[in-house]
């Protein structure tokens, strides 16, 4: 049951392309209101399919089905393009690794949210310029004002995704779909953006839906935690229980093989072997609270 | 010192002229001993991947100079440079920038032989033999990259890398675009090879937590200087520098602990 307080519940998320083995199996997620939960998982494991899903963003060759997909507030298991459109921007966003693919190289930023803002009937033309000044402030864009004129390429690569982040939270969403927002980016932009992810949701009550393969960049941000392992949600947790006391063989195996200074230096890291049976010890999922 | 294999001294790199002019590398020193891994790590634009390319003879350096093994070769030309490129290799982020698609992985790992004039049985034994130790079966030498995994083709590029038996290896973000679980299998392999080999490696990263686990001394870049040096430890635990304190204070909590 999905609740006023959830801006994200699914269940019994499968996912195939075309007519291969489905590439992401049962997946049930729920973030409320205020709340950010991390997806972790390494290349294939399904969590940039996961994603996707959520906005509606799937190619036709995917199959997608759920039991439940409430999408802020919204069913959206059987939607079609036109019931997306209503959500899709305006009360669930999505922010993407690369902020050079989600801005026009062409027009200036300022414009750029504005446009957004007068699509999404959130400001009139008179008063969309003033709104987009608002937005980029909220983002933290140093020197604001100046830089509403400015294209994308003369802005940095963090303070390029500050403006994707303006654009995704112009209209006030309830859940924001952020699929490595920071991979991209230096770990001292890396830290400021997290910071800026966090003080958005502090500030506006939005549930984040956060997509890495960073154990240590989910650690830092989310509350609570689904790892991800061949397409399906091996363990879920809170942040803290599945970094201090991983339960499931992947999550031990996927931390034991980060170097970290509590490893000894240069000693063998932990490796997954290939002909594991992870697949096969049931999943660890504590009940969210 | 007698054991520093590599010394840079004084190292200065300018590019552009007038105001467009810039300086990537500024006044660098180091040394790195033999048989030792040195950890190089910077934020993009620290400069350490043009310093990568000074010590590899790829670009003139504006002032200062590289001695290896005790020869100052900053102005090698010709055949001595050709000589002295086969004691230094490189791996790359990616691996598809030495490994040849239309190659089979045997003739890419055979390259630097062949440039080097081993005769053909040999350089068959050789490259079985460097295939062997990185991990991958000697009967794949016929097979092309696209038949491997993203780790497989970073241990075949490591093979091609080990198989001159080079001194010396750059390995410029080796590790960066592989799942942290083929990351630590890259790694352990790496201290494996040093082990068996001696060989002498340069680890270029912009991850603190990589190099404080792989190398015996980190040096830390940042605009054009090298601003700190140390063991991992000394340099993650009890850094000097306003630039690397606050490098670590980015980064997230699980790879400070």
């Amino acid at each position: 049951m999905s609740t006023d307080t959830d801006a994200l519940r699914v269940e019994g998320l499968t996912i195939a392309y075309g007519s291969a083995p489905p590439s992401v199996t049962d997946v049930s997620l729920r973030v409320r209101k205020g709340e950010i939960v991390g997806v972790i998982g390494e290349s294939g494991s399904g969590k940039s399919s996961v994603a996707l899903a959520m906005m509606g963003l799937l190619p036709d060759s995917a199959t997608v089905t759920a039991d439940t997909m409430s999408v802020a507030g919204s069913e959206m298991s059987d939607a079609t393009e036109g019931d997306w459109g209503q959500v899709r921007g305006v009360r669930a966003s999505m922010v993407f690794q690369e902020p050079m693919s989600a801005l026009n190289p062409c027009m200036r930023i300022g414009a750029q949210i504005a446009e957004v803002l007068l699509i999404h009937g959130v400001a009139d033309k008179s008063t969309a310029r003033t709104k987009a000044l608002d937005i980029l402030r909220l983002v933290q864009m140093p020197d604001a004002e100046r830089r509403m004129s400015y294209y994308p390429h003369q802005l940095s690569g963090g303070q390029r995704q500050r403006v994707v982040i303006a654009i995704a939270v112009a209209a006030d969403p309830t859940l924001l779909v952020a699929d490595e927002p920071t991979t991209a980016l230096d770990v001292t932009v890396q830290a400021q953006i997290l910071d800026l992810i966090r003080s958005l949701r502090d500030e506006t009550g939005m549930g984040v839906l956060f997509i890495s393969h960073d154990l240590g960049v989910i650690g830092q941000l989310c509350e609570r935690i689904a790892v991800m392992y061949r397409g399906r949600i091996v363990e879920y947790g809170s942040a803290q229980r599945i970094l201090d006391d991983p339960q499931h063989p992947y999550t031990r195996a996927l931390l034991e093989s980060i170097p970290r200074p509590s490893v000894p230096v240069r000693s063998p890291l932990a490796v997954i072997p290939a002909d594991n049976d992870f697949d096969e010890v049931p999943a660890v999922l504590e009940e969210a609270s | 010192m007698k054991d520093d294999v590599l010394r840079v001294r004084n190292l200065t790199q300018r590019f552009g002229h007038g105001e467009h002019a810039m300086t990537a590398l500024d006044d660098v020193s180091l040394e790195v001993r033999r048989g030792e891994t040195l950890g190089l790590v910077g934020e993009s634009g620290s400069g350490k991947s043009t310093l990568a390319r000074a010590i590899l003879l790829m670009r003139r350096p504006t002032a200062g100079s590289i001695e290896f093994d005790g020869d100052d070769v900053t102005g090698l030309r010709g055949r001595a440079l050709r000589r002295h490129r086969r004691r230094i290799q490189m791996v790359f982020q990616d691996p598809n920038d030495s490994l040849d698609p239309r190659f089979s992985i045997g003739r890419s790992v055979a390259e630097p032989l062949v440039a080097g004039g081993m005769p053909a049985d040999e350089r068959r034994m050789r490259v079985y033999e460097a295939l062997d130790q990185v991990g991958i079966p000697t009967d794949a030498v016929n097979r092309y990259p696209h038949e491997f995994s993203g780790g497989q083709r970073q241990r075949i590029a490591i093979a091609r890398a080990m198989a001159a038996e080079p001194e010396f290896i750059v390995l410029d973000e080796p590790t960066s675009a592989l799942d942290v679980s083929v990351q630590a299998q890259v790694l352990n392999l790496l201290v494996r090879l040093q082990e068996q080999t001696g060989v002498t490696y340069l680890f270029i990263t912009h991850n603190l937590a990589v190099v404080h686990h792989i190398a015996h001394r980190v040096a830390v870049m940042h605009g054009g200087r090298v601003v700190e040096e140390g063991t991992g430890a000394q340099v993650m635990t009890a850094p000097q520098h306003p630039y690397t304190q606050g490098l670590l204070a980015s980064m997230p909590v699980l790879y400070r602990t």
